[in-house]
This record gives structure tokens, sequence and C-alpha cells, in this order.
């Protein structure tokens, strides 16, 4: 199973990668392969500020649809459009193309309070 | 064994048995005495079947239907005519027995059904996709109205005073727990008033809201209103008789965001008030929050033509408590009859419908307009419906008119105290030349 070691992650199978107070959201690839095809994104309003835990926005697969939790607190700065004409980007390419949104944190401590990617791979195995 | 309740004398004994009681009386203990009823009901005694027969048939003489009198009924309800296709082909086993079909794919039949409806009330409607309908007109303005409030995140409404009020109280209703405020846009000679619409503020406005013809029958400028609301980013939801579509331009060439309606007028019965159709169609925008069940098209694995549910992850049974609705059904045997109705009088039986319904009204409406005492109100921009004034209260009138063969209309003042005077009268396609002269006749008699 694919982790990437240079992210952190969610109980929720969100990943995070962190440049400065900016925040790249997406979904695990193991996220995306209990799911299987995905049909849509439902992206957040860019601009809007939320917490930690929100529901943010939605992944549709052919029989499912999957919340998306906001890993950290902050206000959604960059949406990834290229999902409206593509959402298959998070099956083929969960920790590159298929990105979600980026945040701008407004606590970074919350940080410490996600998992290592061990930790996330002790979770999924 | 009782006559409604299939289980024997022994079978109950045996359930009783089970619980380890007695008698039913035991079992009914748990309900407090006071609100308990003892002893017989009080009925009547067994009458045969012939004398039963008999004693109802005269109770339904005695009352006055659409069959008996020439009806001008209408605010929401019309007695179009309903070619003998439509109740032969719905009356059949397979349909009428039928409630929403859970194997849903395994009935292809109902599914083809409610695709082609779909269909044809997008083309009347000019919008991208329709469910598979919804209770009523009035549950459906409900829906839209929830819609515009989860695709906005806004929680007012603008409601016109010319909707049927009817609609709003439902609307009203099933916003309470979510926090929806409905604002009244008032009305000037029984149009919204656009002066008013344009000056106002609509950042925060979930929805605009406008019936045409609207509940006093008279159209209202959609494109305009569309105009008057600018950039707001606010949905405009016009609530639509179908009939009216087939002559006139579709509620989405006008700028409406979401078109619903009341389908009774595509042969269904008027009865008393219901089973309705509701009907709801969107512009693709919306495809993933439109609430209710939505027929697709696709193919099999052998490349064959096949009806499918899609967009199915809308629905309560997997978004839960955020799904789209909380309907997961449809008015199924309504929404067939519909397509039976609009497929048996294809495109041109309905503008036909449509034209003949505008022309009878426009020339009763004329000639009412030359009684000495009655007027037709506001402008001549009506379909089929338009409020007369007359010379005595509404309500003696329909008594009167009662009397002599005909439902002359429905009294405004049981909608909007203090017009007492206002008769909303309805013509549709069945009413004949010689009928309504007679109603001419009739009202030259009133003053």
């Amino acid at each position: 199973m694919n982790v990437p070691e240079n992210l952190k992650y969610t109980e929720e199978h969100e990943w995070i990668k962190v440049d400065q107070n900016i925040a790249t959201v997406g979904v695990t690839d193991y996220a995306q392969g209990e799911l299987g095809d995905v049909v849509f994104v439902e992206m957040p309003t860019l601009g809007k500020s939320f917490k930690k835990g929100d529901v943010v926005a939605s992944i549709e697969a052919v029989k499912t649809v999957a919340e998306v939790y906001l890993p950290v607190s902050g206000k959604v700065v960059e949406l990834n459009d290229a999902l409206n004409d593509a959402p298959e980007s998070i099956n083929e390419d969960a920790f590159g193309n298929g990105w979600m949104f980026k945040i701008e944190m407004s606590d970074p401590s919350e940080l410490d309070s996600l998992m290592t990617a061990e930790r996330y791979k002790d979770l999924i195995e | 064994m009782h006559q409604y309740i299939p289980n024997t004398v022994d079978d109950q004994r045996k359930m009783l048995a089970e619980l380890g009681l007695g008698t039913f009386e035991e079992l009914l203990t748990l309900i407090p005495d006071g609100i308990r009823f003892k002893g017989d009901l009080p009925l009547a005694a067994g009458v045969s079947e012939l004398e039963h027969k008999s004693t109802v048939s005269e109770l339904s003489r005695s009352g006055v239907s659409t069959s008996s009198h020439v009806s001008f009924l209408g605010a929401g309800s019309y007695d179009h005519y309903i070619p003998q296709i439509v109740d032969f082909l719905t009356a059949r086993s397979e349909f009428y027995t039928a409630y929403t079909p859970y194997q849903a794919e395994v009935s292809q039949g109902t599914l083809q059904a409610m695709f082609e409806y779909q269909s044809m009330i997008c083309e009347l409607t000019g919008m991208d996709i329709s469910n598979a309908s919804l209770y009523d007109g009035a549950s459906a303005l409900a829906e839209a109205c929830l819609l515009a409030v989860r695709h906005t995140q806004r929680h007012r409404i603008l409601i016109a005073e010319t909707v049927n009020p009817v609609y709003r109280e439902v609307a009203e209703t099933y916003g309470q727990a979510l926090d929806v405020k409905y604002e009244t846009l008032s009305n000037g000679n029984r149009q919204i008033n656009l002066a008013e619409l344009s000056a106002m503020d609509l950042s925060d406005v979930a929805a605009v809201v406008v019936q045409t013809p609207n509940f006093f029958g008279t159209l209202e400028d959609v494109s305009a209103i569309k105009k008057a609301m600018g950039e707001s980013g606010t949905l405009l939801i016009t609530i639509n008789n179908p009939i009216s579509l087939a002559l006139l331009k579709s509620p989405a060439e006008l700028g409406a965001d979401i078109s619903v309606g009341e389908g009774q007028t595509l042969g269904a019965h008027q009865s008393f008030g219901g089973p309705y159709l509701g009907f709801m169609a969107v512009k693709i925008a919306f495809a993933r929050k439109i609430p209710g069940r939505i027929i697709g098209e696709t193919v099999d694995n052998q490349g064959r033509r096949a009806f499918v549910m899609v967009l199915r992850t809308r629905e309560q049974d997997i978004r839960r408590e955020r799904a789209s609705s909380n309907i997961c059904s449809n008015q199924g045997l309504l929404a067939l009859t519909a397509c039976i109705y609009m497929a048996a009088l294809g495109k041109r039986g309905l503008r036909e419908v449509a034209e003949l319904s505008t022309q009878k009204a426009h020339y009763l409406a004329d000639e009412i307009g030359q009684i000495p005492g009655f007027g037709v109100k506001g402008n001549s921009l009506f379909f089929n419906e338009f409020v007369v004034t007359c010379p005595i209260p509404a309500k003696t009138l329909i008594e009167r008119a009662g009397a002599v063969g005909f439902l002359a209309g429905v009294a405004v003042e049981d909608f909007f105290p203090g017009s007492p005077n206002e008769l909303l009268v309805a013509v549709t396609e069945k009413r004949t030349r010689s009928e309504l002269d007679r109603f001419i006749n009739f009202l030259k008699t009133i003053s």
C-alpha cells in the first residue's frame, strides 16, 4: 500500500501536505481503493473558513459517497478544478493530481494531532 | 373469522397464549383508562349489499360534481378532459397495484415510463433534468426552496404574494426546522412589483419564487423578474402550469433555475384535492442537489437500451442525513398518468388544449366584462383563469350558481381576506360555447 512518508494522515483517510502555512488536502490511496470509481467531487466554497473536523467536501463513487473532513482549521484558498472534468484522478493518482484543495491554516499546532505515515500504515493494515 | 382481520379465534388464542394473556382486553390494559373506549362501537346493524348500494347511490346523487355541474373551478386544480385511454391504461393491475419498485432495475417497463415522463417534462419546461415526480405542486415548491437553500447556503426566500397561498403554507411548514425564512414580495395589480424587487438587496436571498400564471391567473413577466434580480446569485424558482407551457415560452428560456408545479392537469382526476402530482425540473448545475428519484438511460451488458436509477448518492438510503431530501419515493402512478396523457395528446394535442382553454377563457372574460355591475380585474395577460369582480359577495353568487347547475368559481376571499366580491374563474377546453353563454346569461340575472 502506497503511503508517502512526507505526509500527515487522519483516521478518516485524508492526507495533508504542509508548505509553510498552506496545507494541501486529499484522500489516501487506501480510501480511493475502498470507494471504487470516483464519478464526482463536491468541493468546499473557495474563501470560506472552516474548523478542523467540519465536513467540507464529498467524493461520490458509483454506489456510495464519502464525506471529506477538514484535517486542520483554516480558510480554503485554492481548489483543484481539474477534478471537475477528471474526478478519476483521485483513483489514478490520489497523492498527486488527485489533491482536492488548499487550506491557509489558522492553527498549525493542530498538525500535531495528525498521524505519521507509519501510524497510518498500522491503521490500514 | 372477522371480516377484515384475517385470523381465526383459534389464531388469536394462540397469539395471546404466547404473550401469557387470557383475553384481548388484557392486551389493551396499557392504554390509559381515561382515553380507552369501552363497550361496543355505536354502529348500526349490518345491511345487505343491495340495501347498502342503494343508500350510497342516493347519497352520491345528492352531491355535486363536475359531471352534474358545469365547472369553472380552478385555483390549482382544473377540469380538463381526460381521454379514455389514460384511465384504461393506468387501471391495468400491473400499474395500479404497484408501489415504488424496490428491485427497480427488474421493472424496466416502469423505469421506461418514468424516463419518458421526465423527458416530456424537460421538453415542456426547457430544463435539463426532471425527477420522477414529487407528491404535489405545493411539496414540489417546498423541495425547490430547500434546494435553493442548500445550494446558496442562504436562508431567506422571497415568495411573491401572487403565489397560491396554500403552496406557501406547505413550503413554510417544510422550512420550519431548517430555519428558512419566507418573506413576501408584494403585488401591484395582480403582478409582482418589479420596482420593489429591483431595489432589494438580494445578496443573502436564496431564491425568488414566482408563479406564472399566478394564483389570480395573470402571467408574470419572468424575464423582467430575472433581470431585476441581477447578478445576486439568487435562484429563480417558477411555479408553472404544465398545460400552459405548450403555448408559452419555457421557464428555462425565461431564465428560471428551477421549475416546479402541479401535474394534475396532465390527465389526473380532480377528486377531492388528490392524489396529485408534483413535477420538478432543474438546470444541469443542480443535478446533484435535486431531490427524488431520477431515471436514466443506459445500455446493458449486451449493448441493449436499458433504464436505471441514476444519481442515487443524493438519496436517503445512501446519503443518510445529508441526503437531498427525505423523499426517496415518487408519485409513480400519477407520473405514469401524466406520461400517458402527454403521449396520447402529443405535441399538437397539448397545444390545442392550451389554445382552446385560452380562447374560451378570454371569450368568457370579455363577455363578463360587458355585464353591468361585473368587472374583470387586472390586465389581459392571462392564460385560462381570471378574477371577476361581482356586484354581490362571491360566496352568495357561488351558492346561487350551484342551484342552477354551475360551479361558478373560487371565492378569492377564502385565500385573501378583504376581497369578498372577487371570484376566480377558470375555463378549460371542456367548456362548450353553449355552456359559456348559459353562464353569461345566468350572471346577467345577478345584480
